[in-house]
């Protein structure tokens, strides 16, 4: 049975649809990738999965709960067994980073301090952090941010974990590193892992399965192989870094003679 | 171009939901007030509230001390100078006294409250938001009004009215010293007159408009803070709405509180 199960989703934006039916399943202990252009509706098929906006119609179960119509209560269990980290590592500022890893434990279980504090450092050792722990947010680099998420995110030994953009605004390196992070996490805790990115190498090293969204709808779902080898001609743009053709001089003028008609028509 | 119905239908629309949102995110927080409470609550958040008095105020107490005693000048200057007059300087003691005890005090102390905590609230949870920390909060199965509201919709309920009391002392102060400076009559006389003038309801009404307008600073600013949407100048501007509108709401409040403590009879 799949962990999460996405049924017919429609999201709308201001009577603007940006997924459009929606179907997918993630099984327990694969990697799926959500893969798109910006503006593709990965990050808002994100929220929908994680219960913090509203569809318009449509469902998305995890561990077999409806999300999109379960209680406060039935949503805040779900989500305990969902670690998350964000695209901009969302710690805390005023904690420090043993603070911000500590905070789910200290507050959802009732673990003795001292159990907290080596589960803390353990979480922050498995992500190289032991060292950093008295640092706040704002004093580490980019990178270090988002393994401090990674490690808060693992907190409450989630069954579920969930990256957003993870290479975002890393340099290669530290990009890779951080692929071979969420390799190492999945191997170790036999999680399901859903990783939002829009950057192919690392999609290809992490993936079970991708899911490519283009316009709020999913051109192809498929193992890595699959995806590599279509012929799906928007798939292939993508993958082949083909620009559109919105910046040539033809697609210029164009443009132009379309505003000179409507300045025509307004006056 | 909107017609003038469809743009004043928009604008009561938006008062509308500003009002609904203000009042759910009132019944929300009164829902969480428990979890912020010593001994039966959440100990963190007990915490968080201690902190959050100290900021609201512990440090606004200079400055309400000292806009008090200016405030007290100036009313006991301004009623000397009419009331010399008429012969009746005695009046200056009653107009200082009662006028901080009922009016000036609560609304004095509001007013820089809502300067300097209320534009802090609406920052704080504005740039939250901003960095996904909010979010953050809510998939780690904390809501975010109990996490960050109510500890400070406490602090504040109980640091306005002590705060109001500490303006009264400091303005009937103020016109103590300009009593004996200008009629040579004894402090120890001023404050028996002091005590003959105020009555106990007019302290109790003071008292109960200072906790309306904690109320009105801390729903204003944190709802603010809560409807930023987009970057930096988003918190920028919500700051500067919660400033305004929490200062007008507070005068509009006082003006319905001293009518209503005025038809009832209760002055």
């Amino acid at each position: 049975m799949a962990i999460i199960s996405i049924r017919d989703l429609i999201v709308e934006y201001d009577g603007r649809r940006v997924l459009d039916g929606l179907s997918l399943d993630v099984e327990p202990g694969e990697t799926m990738v959500l893969l798109g252009g910006s503006g593709s509706g990965k990050s808002t098929l994100l929220r929908q999965i994680l219960g913090l906006e509203r569809a318009h119609s449509g469902s998305v179960f995890v561990k077999g709960i409806d999300i999109t119509r379960c209680s406060e209560t039935e949503l805040r269990a779900v989500r305990r067994s969902i670690g998350v980290a964000f695209q901009s590592a969302a710690l805390f500022n005023s904690l420090s980073v043993t603070d911000n890893v500590a905070l789910a434990l200290r507050e959802h279980t009732s673990l003795a301090p001292s159990i907290i504090d080596l589960m803390v450092w353990l979480n922050l050792a498995a992500v190289g952090l032991a060292e950093f722990g008295h640092l706040h947010p704002q004093e580490l680099s980019g990178g270090m941010k988002k393994r401090a998420a990674v490690a808060r995110a693992l907190a409450l030994d989630p069954e579920i974990l969930v990256f957003d953009e993870p290479s975002a605004g890393l340099d290669p390196i530290v990009a890779a590193e951080l692929d071979e992070l969420i390799l190492l996490l999945k191997k170790a805790f036999q999680m399901t892992v859903i990783v939002v990115t829009h950057e192919l190498p690392s999609a290809f090293r992490i993936a079970d399965r991708i899911a490519m969204l283009y316009n709020g709808t999913f051109l192809a779902v498929g193992t890595k192989d699959e995806i590599k080898n279509t012929q799906h001609p928007r798939i292939r743009q993508f993958l082949d870094r083909v620009p559109d053709k919105m910046g040539d001089a033809s697609g210029v003028a164009a443009s132009f003679e379309k505003y000179l008609q409507t300045q025509e028509t307004t006056l | 171009m909107p017609t003038l119905t469809e743009s004043l239908g928009r604008k009561t629309l938006n008062h509308l939901d500003y009002v609904g949102g203000l009042s759910i995110q009132l019944w929300e927080a009164l829902r969480a007030m428990g979890a912020s409470l010593p001994i039966v609550g959440n100990r963190y958040r007990w915490k968080a509230s201690v902190g959050q008095m100290l900021q609201i105020g512990v440090s606004a107490l200079p400055m309400v001390g000292l806009m008090a005693i200016c405030s007290g000048f100036i009313l006991a200057m301004q009623g000397a100078s009419e009331l010399r007059r008429l012969g009746a300087m005695h009046y200056v003691i009653d107009l200082v006294a009662v006028g901080f005890t009922r009016e000036l005090g609560p609304l004095l102390t509001a007013i820089a409250v809502s300067g300097r905590s209320g534009s802090a609230f609406a920052a704080e949870i504005g740039t939250m938001k901003v960095t996904e920390e909010i979010d953050a909060l809510r998939v780690m199965a904390f809501e975010p009004v109990e996490f960050v509201l109510a500890p400070k919709y406490l602090a504040a309920l109980i640091m306005l009215p002590c705060l109001s009391i500490a303006s009264n002392v400091c303005g009937i102060f103020a016109g103590g010293i300009f009593m004996f400076f200008s009629t040579r009559l004894g402090l120890g006389l001023y404050l028996h007159y002091v005590l003959s003038s105020i009555q106990l309801r007019d302290v109790i009404s003071g008292l109960i408009k200072s906790l309306a307008f904690a109320t009105i600073i801390v729903h204003v600013g944190c709802l603010e803070g809560f409807r930023v949407h987009g970057g930096p100048d988003a918190v920028g501007r919500s700051t500067t709405t919660a400033v305004v509108k929490s200062t007008f709401l507070v005068i509009v409040a006082d003006v319905l509180f001293t009518a209503i403590f005025y038809f009832t009879g209760k002055h």
